[in-house]
């Protein structure tokens, strides 16, 4: 579904130059539950914003479902992230004045869809992550854990192929985090390629998969069985899957 | 996303910083009120001077005999031509165009009535002068109409001779005299006021030709024409001269129109309302600078709300639309507002001066609306490109 081949990014910083991404090459299939883990700094940001079509590769090619995205005009873009690409964000970045069913709502607005529908598949999507009796409530009356479920329901509510995460649980309490992991993994289950940023080594090793990234390079790639001590597994209620 | 989603959307995003939107109204409010009020009074002041003019027959063609020109000695014999009875009809019957038209005779003569006596000027017409001048009867009746060669013994006080010769008596049936002659008095005019510097309330009518018979005139002193519109001026002033020269056999009389002097009025008021505009305007350059700034500091807050809008899928074109769209609410907003409070401004001042005609013209209202808009545009263009431009990566990587 998703093939990078060579991808690097650099930024212009000072006099020289940072490369943020330098020479990643891999893929990912459908339906996988990929985690990208690495130190700040290690460009793993970077590479999702690329993923998410927010951000260009200075150099390589970008796959996304056959198609090279890299050099598609911003338009196409535009709709990649509008009907195939959902995100989530570590500050949930809800809209404070609008509320949680007003928020679900934002990508259909943009998508031109019409108020009924617009309405129905919000409820829906709230319903899915389980706050469908928040619905009217704003960013300011809810914890964060539902702050995260809301943003979770509108990043799907457009049915998208991909949901990035970065660093989804990183503002969260364990027990919130807990929950927001497993509302991803069962949109993952659902179907939905699932890529997480993170720094958290307990949420890396619930992925099927971990991607390790250092200084701009993809260092390891590996199972989540092989990757992850024991112990970190342990302490998850639900159990990471293994491949 | 409907035009309708994105103001609701915009909306939604100015209720966040009441206070700072409310100000940036009030300054497009401002301006907007002062571009009302001060078109208001400009052409208030406009359709005062013109309502003067046309109080008087503002389609009026009048006719002077001789021309006007300075001479020196004037040649023995050299008689001027008279402006006659006939020459009247002559108009009435044969110049197209023409509503009605009335003939003056003109002279000074001392009205008593009892012990009390005036001395007045005394117009010598028909009852034609009556809707010619736009005067109106207050009791009794104007000079009967018919024949201008009949005469007649009937005269129409104006209110202030009436008042200072009988007081409070009623004069309606009154004999009084003129000089040696003698008329019954058949009506009083409603007062009228000076008009452009001449009394028609302190003055007496009798017919045209007890007029000219009584000062021992052959000429008339004007022959006033009125025309049914103002288009038509031009023409009716051509048509009797050249109607007159063939009468005269020499150009012996002069046209002129009303028409003129009041064009160069209303151009001369026209000028200083747009003046004024132009300066309440530069309020508006100022308040257009207002919302800029406004915008910019909500462009800077509201970096990460932008790059998120971007990631769910708003396209460059959206997120342009939608802060220009705040932009215009603004200004928009303040546009009315500026137009209410403008009118109630107007209507305040109307209130005190009663006399004086001030209405905001409706094209002006029109005008106000459509520059609040476009201040709105104008100034709003610039952040919201800004809006566009930003990375919204950088813009997401902050809480």
């Amino acid at each position: 579904m998703i093939r990078l081949e060579d991808i690097w990014r650099t930024f212009p910083m000072g006099g020289g130059e940072v490369h943020a991404v330098q020479s990643v090459s891999t893929s990912f299939t459908a339906g996988e539950h990929a985690a990208l883990v690495g130190p700040s700094g290690s460009g793993k940001s970077t590479l999702l914003h690329i993923l998410g079509c927010l951000d260009r590769p200075t150099k390589g090619s970008y796959f996304f479902e056959g198609r090279e995205v890299a050099r598609l005009g911003e338009d196409e873009r535009t709709r990649l992230r509008r009907f195939r690409i959902g995100f989530v964000f570590q500050f949930f970045h809800l809209l404070p004045r609008l509320t949680a069913q007003g928020n679900v709502e934002l990508p259909m607005l943009f998508a031109g869809t019409g108020r009924e529908e617009r309405r129905e598949r919000a409820r829906r999507a709230l319903d899915r992550v389980g706050l469908l009796g928040r619905a009217h409530h704003r960013p300011d009356q809810l914890s964060g854990g539902e702050r995260q479920r809301v943003a979770i329901a509108r990043a799907v509510v457009m049915n998208p192929s991909l949901l990035l995460a970065d660093e989804p649980t990183g503002n969260l309490d364990r027990t919130s985090a807990a929950e927001v992991m497993a509302l991803l993994e069962e949109m993952n289950r659902d179907g939905l390629t699932l890529i997480v940023v993170t720094h958290d080594p307990t949420i890396a090793a619930r992925a099927a998969r971990i991607l390790r990234m250092d200084d701009g390079r993809l260092v390891e790639e590996s199972g989540s069985a092989a990757g992850v001590s024991l112990q970190a597994r342990v302490d998850l209620p639900k159990g990471a899957r293994s491949p | 996303m409907s035009p309708l989603e994105l103001a609701r959307f915009a909306a939604g995003a100015l209720r966040g910083h009441r206070l700072r939107a409310g100000l940036s109204v009030a300054g497009v409010a401002i301006g907007i009120a002062a571009v009302v009020a001060l078109t208001a009074l400009g052409e208030g002041a406009r359709a005062y001077v013109v309502g003067e003019f046309a109080a008087l027959g503002a389609n009026l063609v009048i006719v002077l005999p001789g021309k006007t020109e300075t001479t020196g000695h004037a040649p023995l014999g050299a008689a001027e031509r008279d402006l006659t009875l006939d020459d009247y009809r002559a108009i009435v019957q044969r110049v197209p165009l023409v509503r009605q038209a009335a003939p003056l005779a003109a002279g000074s003569e001392t009205v008593r009535w009892g012990e009390r006596s005036r001395a007045v000027p005394i117009l010598g017409t028909t009852a034609e002068f009556l809707k010619v001048r736009r005067l109106r009867v207050a009791s009794g009746r104007f000079l009967s109409p018919g024949d201008p060669d009949q005469g007649g013994a009937e005269i129409v006080l104006g209110p202030a001779l009436a008042r200072e010769l009988f007081g409070a008596a009623n004069p309606l049936g009154e004999v009084v005299r003129v000089g040696q002659w003698r008329f019954k008095v058949v009506g009083v005019l409603a007062p009228r006021g000076r008009s452009l510097g001449f009394d028609f309330d302190d003055l007496a009518f009798v017919p045209v030709r007890t007029a000219m018979r009584m000062f021992n005139r052959s000429s008339l002193f004007r022959i006033l024409v009125d025309c049914h519109r103002s288009d038509d001026l031009d023409r009716v002033k051509r048509d009797i001269l050249s109607l007159l020269k063939e009468r005269h056999r020499a150009e012996a009389v002069t046209v002129i129109t009303q028409d003129a002097m009041v064009s160069a009025f209303s151009s001369i008021l026209q000028a200083l309302t747009l003046a004024l505009v132009g300066i309440a305007s530069v309020s508006l350059a100022v308040a257009g600078v207002g919302i800029m700034n406004v915008m910019l500091v909500s462009v800077a807050e509201r970096r990460a709300e932008i790059g998120l809008l971007k990631a769910l899928g708003a396209s460059n074109g959206q997120v342009l639309a939608a802060f220009l769209v705040e932009a215009v609410l603004l200004s928009g907003t303040g546009g009315v507002v500026g137009v209410v409070a403008g009118a109630a401004l107007v209507r305040g001042l109307v209130q005190v001066f009663p006399q004086f005609p001030a209405v905001p013209p409706a094209w002006a209202v029109a005008a106000a609306l459509v520059l609040a808009l476009a201040v709105g545009i104008v100034f709003g263009v610039w952040p919201a490109r800004r809006a566009t431009a930003l990375d919204p990566v950088a813009a997401l990587a902050r809480r």
